[in-house]
């Protein structure tokens, strides 16, 4: 037999780790996702007939917290009906004993791997539906507590949709210790788990995560810390920096009431953010319709050049009517 | 090549047994297993030329069998593949110490191994790894894997299922630097159902993985030391 070449036998551990869907419904198609814990698959639903994603923990990281965590995660899933929301259809455990569960498959782009041509009205549409999702999950009680770019489906129609709550936060729900980070774990390298106690532990992406979540400040994480992400996810949509990138700079100068809306979302202090992620939202809407954004106080130049596009058709109306009476006036005068 | 282990036994074990089949069960099992690694080892640690590397080579495997060195081998102490190194690094030594140049064997039995195949391979091995004991170690990782496939290859073949075979090798095996083909050419190249396609290659992975853990299980010096090295190779708890 030929030399296997090292990608081969990489390729051979990789697919002989991979689950053992016998004794369930599902039937294996392919990877289409992974992440530090887990593998994200298509799947055929024997049963139903229907292609779903079925998450499976890896088998290197399928202790005991590990395992909780997913079926947490598929938990937390099933009580957050939303359309931007990932619906969960089933939970099991496969015959190795590592825990599965099954959704319905997204096809979309995720947003940070979106190309750049959406109009900025597009983009900030597309911000507002994230935040009416992550919106529904703190009224439900959860906490993302890793938005950003990464973790947004994009779908062929400009829906959205929220995934990865594997490290959500549940309102009334004790806070359980995170998996450990060791070099079996192979977290990925933008994803931080790190400690064992309820105090102190981080969990979340640098860049997008708020400082009382990089401190580990766990009693302190509301719907503010979201909004913090959320923050940095429209500085992402206006300017193009996504400060998960290596070296990356911002493509694009901010109009100057979203790079306020911006600045008041990510505010060091929770207390000087925006509340909720609906607030936020609607300054965004507000910047959209063109009236004023709330956290920006505006000149009497940019307050009449902002009343001008706002009213623009009905000036040039009411130019037109005008400039038609004026010539109505010279015809008779001549 | 080897034939397939038939039991869960460890090959020191085996080694050590007075029915003759098992014990050249367990000697080819070993030899497969290692003989590229301490070929490689001898001509890229120790610097030895190809002719005297290969005589070498087989002098080590009859020399390690001839003098029992195997009953030393403690499990609690070392890893096997850790122990066998050490032997071979302790052999050349020995060798080298008592002659001016290093004896090839002389009444060796000729172990039917493709040194020739093996000596071209020499030069990537030299520009994959520098550090000895992770060549050794990469190399006896990649023995193990391609008596796996030879192993599911043979059961495959007596199971009647070559067709599962093939579609291993196209998607599994030849997988080409821009990623494996898809299902569907698969489906279409076999002249299969898609559904059909993940369902055979779903057998033949777990097979595989079946077969890779067994070849790992014999090769080890105990227990304790399968599931570790189980853990490292494949990440896998094992019971």
């Amino acid at each position: 037999m030929n030399r296997l070449p090292d990608r081969t036998v990489e390729h051979l551990r990789r697919v002989s780790e991979w689950p053992d869907l016998s004794g369930t419904r599902y039937t294996l198609e392919e990877l289409i996702g992974q992440g530090g814990m887990g593998w994200v698959f298509r799947a055929a639903d024997r049963e139903l007939s229907r292609e779903v994603a079925l998450k499976v923990l890896r088998t290197g990281a399928s202790d005991q917290d590990s395992m909780a965590r997913l079926r947490r995660e598929a938990r937390v899933l099933a009580r957050l009906e939303h359309p931007g929301i990932v619906s969960v259809h089933d939970v099991g455990t496969l015959a190795d004993g590592r825990v599965f569960y099954t959704m319905k498959l997204v096809r979309g782009v995720r947003l940070d791997q979106e190309t750049d041509d959406r109009s900025l009205p597009d983009r900030l549409r597309l911000f507002l539906r994230i935040c009416e999702t992550v919106a529904f999950a703190h009224a439900h009680g959860v906490i993302h507590r890793d938005v950003k770019p990464g973790n947004i489906m994009v779908g062929p129609y400009g829906e959205v949709l929220v995934m990865d709550w594997g490290i959500a936060k549940l309102r009334e729900e004790p806070e359980s210790p995170p998996p450990r980070l060791d070099s079996e774990s192979q977290a990925a390298p933008d994803e931080i788990f790190i400690g064992q106690t309820v105090e102190g532990t981080i969990l979340g992406t640098p860049g997008y995560m708020a400082p009382e979540q990089a401190k580990g400040q766990v009693g302190l994480i509301d719907a503010r810390t979201d909004v913090y992400a959320l923050g940095a996810i429209l500085r992402y949509l206006v300017t193009g920096f996504d400060p998960t990138r290596p070296g990356a700079a911002p493509a694009r100068k901010p109009p100057p009431p979203l790079a306020a809306v911006v600045e008041r979302a990510q505010a060091l202090d929770p207390a000087r953010r925006y509340s909720s992620a609906l607030e936020l939202a609607d300054e965004v809407a507000r910047f959209l319709d063109a009236r004023p954004v709330l956290a920006y106080r505006e000149g009497p130049l940019e307050r009449a050049r902002r009343l001008g596009a706002k009213y623009q058709a009905a000036i040039l109306l009411i130019l037109a009517y005008l400039a038609m009476r004026l010539l109505v006036m010279v015809t008779r005068e001549l | 090549m080897a034939a397939f282990p038939q039991t869960r036994t460890s090959v020191v074990r085996e080694l050590r047994s007075r029915d003759p089949e098992v014990y050249r069960r367990a000697f080819d099992g070993l030899v497969a297993a290692y003989w590229k690694p301490v070929y490689f080892h001898l001509r890229l640690r120790w610097d030895i030329p190809h002719a005297d590397a290969q005589d070498l080579t087989q002098e080590f495997f009859l020399r390690l069998l001839e003098k029992r060195y195997l009953d030393r081998y403690d499990p609690a102490r070392s890893r096997f593949r850790t122990f066998l190194r050490l032997c071979l690094d302790r052999f050349i030594a020995n060798q080298k110490k008592t002659s001016t140049r290093l004896k090839r064997g002389g009444n060796t039995v000729p172990l039917s191994l493709d040194f020739a195949g093996a000596d071209q391979e020499v030069g990537v091995v030299a520009s994959e790894y520098t550090d000895p004991e992770t060549r050794f170690h990469r190399e006896w990782v990649r023995s193990l894997f391609a008596l796996a496939v030879e192993d599911l290859r043979r059961r495959c073949e007596e199971t009647d299922k070559t067709t599962h075979f093939a579609l291993f090798q196209r998607y599994d095996l030849e997988t080409p630097d821009s990623g494996p083909v898809s299902y569907q050419s698969l489906a279409q190249a076999f002249d299969l159902p898609v559904s059909q396609v993940t369902n055979h290659l779903a057998w033949v992975r777990r097979e595989f993985r079946r077969l890779l853990l067994e070849r790992l299980r014999h090769l080890c010096g105990s227990e304790r030391e399968f599931r570790a090295e189980a853990k490292e190779l494949l990440g896998v708890e094992v019971t």
